[in-house]
């Protein structure tokens, strides 16, 4: 398949045009990415288990939604280590032209049990804190602002948090391209951005799936997503969205393939996993 | 001097078969760029070949009636993750390339996947006893979200160069990048030397 080899992966039938103004802004000409500092200007509560850091970054160049950026912790003796965490705030990269670009990005950290890193970022970091970190990394899983095509999102857990980071792109560009975002959490006190999604707003038409409780009120299924509930909730394949698939491992596979079932051109279905296949 | 991070004092895992920046990793993180392909063994090939084509092609039963080695080697992936003493079962690319004329001027390889993954790599590389086209994980046929039915192993390089799903390897006069190196990551991808991200 043509669409994974870097070619020309994202020119669909029709709107050439546009597509080739999208293909210019991928930043894609090699680049250093040196180490910068950022430091914590804000801390957001999301859930009980998950903090967003939003962080000033001096220098910072700009990101496409659904990039990552590793961060560096130091210990006095030396001793460190790093971590990826992807983006939460809107890219600023690719934007039309004539809107203002920022130093500023948002990181949202879902505490891992028995973690290294993500324990210290949500518990022990506070405002006035310094970071290294160095990005944007990656860019497979992106979307570009100019593109007007249909976006279908699906997000597992903290999965959303790349999904995310394209919704407020696409605010932000003022895009009308038509989204929409199976979001699948396991109850609502593990929902990040929630009250957000709420006022998503025309064009972004979001569904939920509650695996363990739903909220009060709730007249829906509960349990997790299955291949009736994902064509009910998403672009049908002749529609040939971006797809773009982004949770834990055993959760993507799930879905990576319910949708090619489904009719989907795995060529347009991207995927971003974490974790293990299983213990 | 790297900045001190206030209070932080980490897990100190260390270990001298860690590279730099690596954590230890006991499960088996799965990355891939799409959906897991699924393979028909009643038609699947390995080929290794060049700008003129094919010049060898394996059937599954060809490729797994072939001498094999048994492996235990530690992988890093670049997201930051290294497995400790991994087992493998595979075909040596040694043997695989004395099946094939190389010209002098072919010093560089690129592997294809069903799903239409690349990457580059030297050729010194496949060559010396450290790479493989592994088909077994841990004693197992090796899992689809692993790269099964077939896997090139590179483990001495980060581990996106170990493409999943491999069916054909070209050997080229000039070295062309794969996906993940015309997306940002490093054309080599030396764990030792951290080269991670273009420029690194």
């Amino acid at each position: 398949m043509g669409g994974l080899t870097g070619d020309a992966p994202l020119a669909p039938d029709g709107a050439p045009a546009v597509e080739d103004d999208a293909a210019d802004l991928t930043d894609d000409t090699p680049y250093a990415l040196p180490w910068r500092v950022g430091t914590v200007v804000e801390r957001r509560r999301e859930t009980p288990t998950a903090l967003t850091l939003v962080l000033d970054v001096p220098g910072w160049r700009g990101a496409l939604a659904g990039q990552h950026v590793d961060v560096r912790l130091t210990a006095e003796d030396g001793y460190s280590t790093q971590r990826s965490y992807s983006l939460a705030s809107s890219g600023t990269m690719g934007l039309p032209t004539g809107m203002p670009d920022d130093d500023r990005i948002a990181l949202t950290v879902q505490v891992v049990d028995d973690g290294e890193v993500s324990p210290y970022l949500t518990e022990d970091v506070v405002v006035g804190d310094q970071l290294e970190l160095r990005g944007p990394v990656g860019h497979w899983f992106v979307w570009h602002p100019t593109d007007p095509h249909p976006v279908q999102l699906v997000a597992g857990g903290s999965g959303l948090v790349p999904l995310m980071s394209m919704v407020r792109t696409r605010a932000r560009a003022r895009s009308v391209a038509p989204f929409r975002l199976l979001v699948s959490a396991r109850t609502p006190t593990d929902a990040i951005y929630d009250d957000e999604l709420a006022a998503a707003g025309p064009g972004v038409d979001v569904t939920r799936v509650w695996t363990r409780r739903a909220p009060v009120g709730w007249d829906g299924p509960v349990g997790r997503v299955d291949a009736a509930r994902l064509e009910a909730a998403c672009f049908p394949p002749d529609e040939r969205a971006h797809v773009f698939v982004c949770g834990p491992t055993p959760f993507v596979e799930t879905v990576a393939d319910l949708l090619v079932d489904l009719g989907h051109d795995p060529d347009r279905i991207k995927t971003e996993r974490f974790g293990p296949t299983g213990p | 001097m790297a900045l001190i991070s206030r209070g932080f004092r980490g897990k100190r895992e260390a270990d001298p078969r860690l590279p730099p920046g690596q954590y230890l990793e006991r499960g088996f993180p799965v990355l891939s760029a799409g959906p897991t392909p699924r393979a028909d063994l009643s038609t699947w090939t390995f080929s290794i070949g060049g700008a003129d084509g094919p010049r060898a092609t394996w059937s599954w039963a060809e490729l797994t009636a072939l001498p094999a080695d048994d492996v235990v080697k530690d992988i890093h992936c670049v997201t930051k993750w290294t497995k400790l003493d991994t087992s493998w079962r595979g075909v040596s690319l040694d043997r695989l390339l004395d099946a094939v004329v190389v010209a002098d001027d072919e010093q560089y390889a690129l592997a294809h996947c069903d799903g239409g993954y690349t990457t580059n790599v030297p050729l010194a590389d496949l060559r010396g006893g450290q790479a493989w086209i592994a088909y077994e994980y841990d004693g197992a046929p090796l899992p689809p979200e692993h790269g099964g039915p077939a896997r090139l192993l590179v483990p001495h390089l980060y581990f996106w160069k170990s493409a999943k799903w491999v069916r054909r390897i070209d050997l080229l006069t000039d070295d062309e990048w794969g996906f993940w190196e015309k997306l940002g990551y490093h054309q080599y991808g030396d764990p030792w030397k951290e080269q991670r991200y273009w420029g690194d």
